[in-house]
């Protein structure tokens, strides 16, 4: 049989609380142990035990950014997950199942797909006959069982899982590996030759591959934020953000302060005046928290207060859904807070734009002056990603405009200091509290360059323009690589256009369309606001056709396109289900979209 | 137990200061015979005995009349939201533990609006002064009942007796964990500005709830009613008496006994429902418990050594020095 090589959606479920996780991340990290490439993708609900969770997982021989629909390999070690993701399941799929709990003639399975028994019990029995462990002991590592079989059955080298093993069992857990790998070697076995050859997909390691990080998104930004130089991050407990910050508290040797907030109201406060002392200073939150902290950011955009909130966008309004993904903040970002005050939108789309983004969001911050909102989403922030280090060689702190000497002699009398001092480019010189002749006020009031209250109109239009200013120098100054992102031909006919974390598909998708005749490029809204007006203009204006792509229901990023530069896109791939879009679902979506002219494509794929 | 911190070196004025020194010229826009008047004075005078160099000290406050009073003093002066001046005043704080910071604000801002952060403030022990301008009204917005004014109480600006209970701030602070429990009395002048000092010298969250007139909407208790002499049991006093002056001390003289810690609590609270026809002020309860900074500063002791505001992050060309070689090695595969 010809084998498909390194080209597999796997996929393992389970009530929450039952090791879902742990097995995905052990199959994850022995693939890229094996030289290979993951996406990987996680759904749970808001619960902490019980409702069902599944971890699916891309492997490839090059880098991918996406999942896909189909499954190829579910492993399973309970009775739900069969019954809920049976019909996924790709036809010469397979199907690794315990048959004591679960009876394939019950499931609504496509055709073809291999029955792989495993009796989880009997492993578990024999390594405990052989062992002497109590078999109650090794109940926990069924999990183990799953990844062990899954490999098994790709004639994928059991050295993986154990380097896997390894890597996730560190200091006093490394005492964990032996047994695990017994019960590995021992699931292995049970994985007969007669199953192997009817699969036909195989994973194949790949040799000499530099060493890659595997991490979720939220740990990309915590990194980003340190190297920044971040060093007071406030948060309060929400999904899917609060990994960031508690991740962050656990690298205490930094000396950052990470403050858990009574609400969101205080988190943004706290980061708004820690930043006035001149510590680099952010919240993470997610949809109802940035909600909260609407009224903290009018004041911040007031007194011209770097801070950087970063935004994890899950399913909304309300609690929505609070576990799952959407994109629909992208107006509210671009609004939120009475009143008009300039603020920074950067929308990452990626892991790797995670870390560097988290970074510059602090550089365009103190640049500006103003705060800065990062739109990230819960698909980048709680998937797992394979990807090549990050390279922090070029990277620069930019603190912007801090009085040095010389300005405190221009700009200091009588003790006290113009921090709001008109200008050219709108923005003033600040002095950080404590600083001897760099005393000034600041109110939410309208106020003078000192900071004192003054409501007189003419004062007024002068400081509005002074603070709006400083979004044209923004625009200005900050490169077009930088506001928007093109990839693939750049004389396709065909434009894509999306923000955040659709990208991933997109890009993975390309290739795929160009060997069907469908020849694409990607833009990428990466700086929301200021919008690049111009160059999204240019290249829309090029491209025969334009498909909106976005997850939300009202394709908020064509009518902002269509705002601000008047071009209507005609065509919207949408999704709005709580799940993110798949490579698969790009294709499909495309595809109508070419063929039958289609103004609007739901998305509905995920379960 | 007195207050054992001294005000940081570093903040030290290296000039001679009097109250004068910490007046802007900023117009004063409270209604003549405001009780806000003598709460700025004295924390102005205030500042000029603990002898801090107006730059070493950042006023914040929230949002209504009182909470204009950055603008009056000379120091850094942070005039944020309304109820929000406790999270801009800790964040401040935890930023630069060098800095005095001391947060002002009316009792609308302080126990309305912002009560949910008037009580986290109490469980984080920051180290820092929380002074209460309490007149009973949201006066700004014409003289509502404010969370102080008691139930069945119309002042003239009510159409109707107030239907709401009022909330006894001293005791909410207990309960909450504040470190050093205070009330004074808006033209107490020497009082007011020594409890003041008290509370800026306290290591800990210091509440000095000040009763103070409100001479444009508050006829029940305005000036005249402050400085009334009553009679009790047969005596003739003043309306406002020094609990310390009577046998009351509300200082914990060992932290690490809890039975003490108990029997001050319960008598700081049995002080704070004191009824009659006296206002009792002075310090309810102290005590030195860690702070918040400390309590961080233990589990990332480089933050013994700098502040998060002067740790070093960049080195002089900007690049940065933060290394991320240890957390990415357990990311690496």
């Amino acid at each position: 049989m010809k084998k498909i090589v390194n080209d597999l959606s796997w996929m393992i479920g389970g009530p929450q609380g039952t090791g879902v996780d742990s097995s995905a991340n052990l199959f994850g990290r022995a693939c890229v142990a094996g030289g290979l490439w993951i996406f990987g993708k996680r759904e749970y609900h808001s619960n902490i035990i019980g409702e069902h969770s599944y971890f699916q997982i891309r492997v490839s021989g090059e880098p991918v950014r996406s999942h896909l629909d189909p499954v190829h390999l579910l492993a399973t070690f309970e009775d739900s997950t069969a019954r809920i993701h049976a019909h996924e399941m790709a036809p010469g799929g397979a199907l690794i199942y315990d048959p004591t709990v679960t009876h394939p003639e019950n499931l609504n399975l496509p055709k073809d797909v291999l029955l792989v028994p495993l009796d989880y019990a009997e492993v578990l029995r024999q390594v405990s006959a052989e062992t002497g462990e109590p078999f109650s002991k090794l109940v926990i590592m069924k999990n183990t069982i799953s990844v062990a079989a899954s490999c098994a059955l790709l004639e994928f080298e059991e050295s993986n899982i154990e380097k896997a093993l390894a890597g996730i069992f560190t200091g006093r857990k490394a005492k964990l590996v032996p047994i695990n790998m017994t019960v590995a070697r021992k699931a292995y076995s049970f994985i007969k030759k007669e199953f192997i050859d009817q699969f036909p997909y195989r994973l194949e390691p790949i040799a000499n591959v530099p060493k890659r990080l595997v991490m979720i998104g939220n740990t990309a930004v915590a990194l980003g934020k340190i190297k920044a130089g971040c060093r007071f991050q406030t948060y309060y407990p929400i999904t899917p953000a609060s990994d960031e910050s508690v991740y962050l508290e656990g690298l205490s040797e930094y000396g950052m302060m990470v403050m858990q907030c009574e609400d969101e109201i205080a988190s943004v406060e706290q980061a708004i005046s820690a930043s006035i002392m001149g510590v680099r200073a952010s919240t993470s939150t997610s949809g109802p928290g940035f909600s909260l902290m609407a009224e903290g950011m009018g004041w911040a955009g007031m007194n011209e207060v770097p801070v950087v909130i970063v935004n994890y966008q899950r399913g909304g309004p309300a609690t929505g859904l609070p576990t799952r993904h959407e994109q629909a903040d992208l107006l509210f970002a671009l609004h939120f807070a009475h009143g008009e005050f300039p603020r920074i939108v950067i929308a990452p789309a990626d892991h790797e734009e995670y870390f560097y983004d988290a970074f510059q969001a602090f550089n365009y911050a103190d640049r500006y002056q103003t705060p800065v909102i990062v739109l990230a989403d819960k698909n980048i922030a709680n998937n797992t990603q394979s990807i090549l280090p990050f390279d922090e060689s070029k990277l620069k702190i930019d603190r912007g405009q801090v009085a040095t000497k010389e300005d405190m002699n221009r700009l200091s009398a009588d003790g006290m200091f113009k921090r709001f001092a008109f200008s050219e480019s709108g923005i003033s010189t600040r002095t950080f509290p404590g600083t001897r002749g760099g005393i000034y006020w600041m109110t939410g009031d309208e106020h003078d360059e000192l900071g004192h209250i003054d409501e007189s109109s003419a004062n007024r239009v002068k400081m509005q323009d002074k603070r709006m200013k400083k979004l044209e120098t923004a625009s200005r100054e900050i490169p077009e690589s930088e506001q928007i992102r093109l990839f693939g031909d750049p004389k396709a006919d065909l434009t894509l256009v999306t923000w955040g974390s659709p990208k991933g598909p997109i890009l993975d998708a390309l290739s795929k369309l160009k060997k069907e005749g469908i020849n694409a490029n990607l833009l990428q809204v990466h700086i929301v606001w200021p919008f690049p007006t111009g160059p999204v203009t240019k290249i829309l204006q090029k491209a025969k056709t334009v498909i909106n792509v976005e997850m939300n229901y009202t394709a908020q990023l064509a009518s902002l396109i269509r705002r601000e530069t008047g071009i209507k896109i005609q065509h919207n791939i949408l999704k709005y289900n709580g799940r993110p879009i798949s490579e698969t679902e790009i294709l499909d979506g495309v595809r109508e979209v070419v063929k039958k002219k289609t103004e609007r494509v739901v998305l509905t794929a995920g379960m | 137990m007195e207050t054992t911190k001294n005000v940081n070196p570093k903040n030290l004025s290296d000039t001679p200061l009097t109250a004068k020194d910490f007046k802007t010229d900023v117009h004063i826009d409270w209604c003549p015979g405001c009780g806000d008047f003598g709460i700025t004075a004295s924390v102005q005078m205030a500042l000029a005995e603990l002898k801090l160099a107006p730059w070493r000290v950042v006023i914040c406050s929230g949002v209504g009349c009182s909470s204009k009073t950055p603008h009056f003093i000379k120091t850094y002066g942070v005039h944020t939201l309304h109820g929000r001046v406790l999270p801009f005043a800790l964040g401040a704080k935890m930023a630069n533990p060098e800095m005095e910071v001391v947060a002002v604000g009316g009792d609308g801002d302080g126990y309305g609006i912002g009560a949910g952060h008037f009580m986290h403030a109490g469980r984080r022990n920051i180290d820092m002064a929380y002074i209460v301008f309490n007149n009973e009204v949201y006066g700004l917005t014409k003289g509502q009942a404010s969370p102080t004014l008691g139930r069945g109480q119309k002042p003239k600006s009510l159409p109707l007796p107030n239907v709401n209970e009022g909330v006894n701030p001293l005791a909410l602070a207990l309960s909450a964990g504040y470190t050093f429990i205070a009330r004074s009395y808006s033209f107490s002048g020497a009082h007011l500005k020594e409890t003041i000092k008290r509370a800026i010298l306290h290591k800990g969250m210091a509440l000095v709830d000040v009763l103070q007139p409100c001479p444009t909407y508050n006829d029940l208790h305005d000036k005249e009613w402050f400085s009334q002499v009553v009679e009790v049991n047969g005596q003739q006093k003043p309306r406002c008496f020094d609990i310390e002056k009577e046998n009351y001390d509300g200082r914990v003289k060992d932290s690490a006994n809890l039975d003490e810690i108990t029997a001050k609590k319960k008598q700081a609270f049995e002080m704070a429902h004191y009824r009659g026809e006296q206002v009792p002020i002075g310090v309810f309860y102290q005590v030195e418990l860690p702070t918040y900074y400390e309590r961080i500063a233990e589990n990332a002791p480089i933050l013994n050594q700098y502040t998060p505001a002067t740790l070093p992050t960049a080195d002089e060309k900007g690049r940065p020095t933060s290394d991320l070689s240890q957390p990415l090695s357990h990311l690496l595969v």
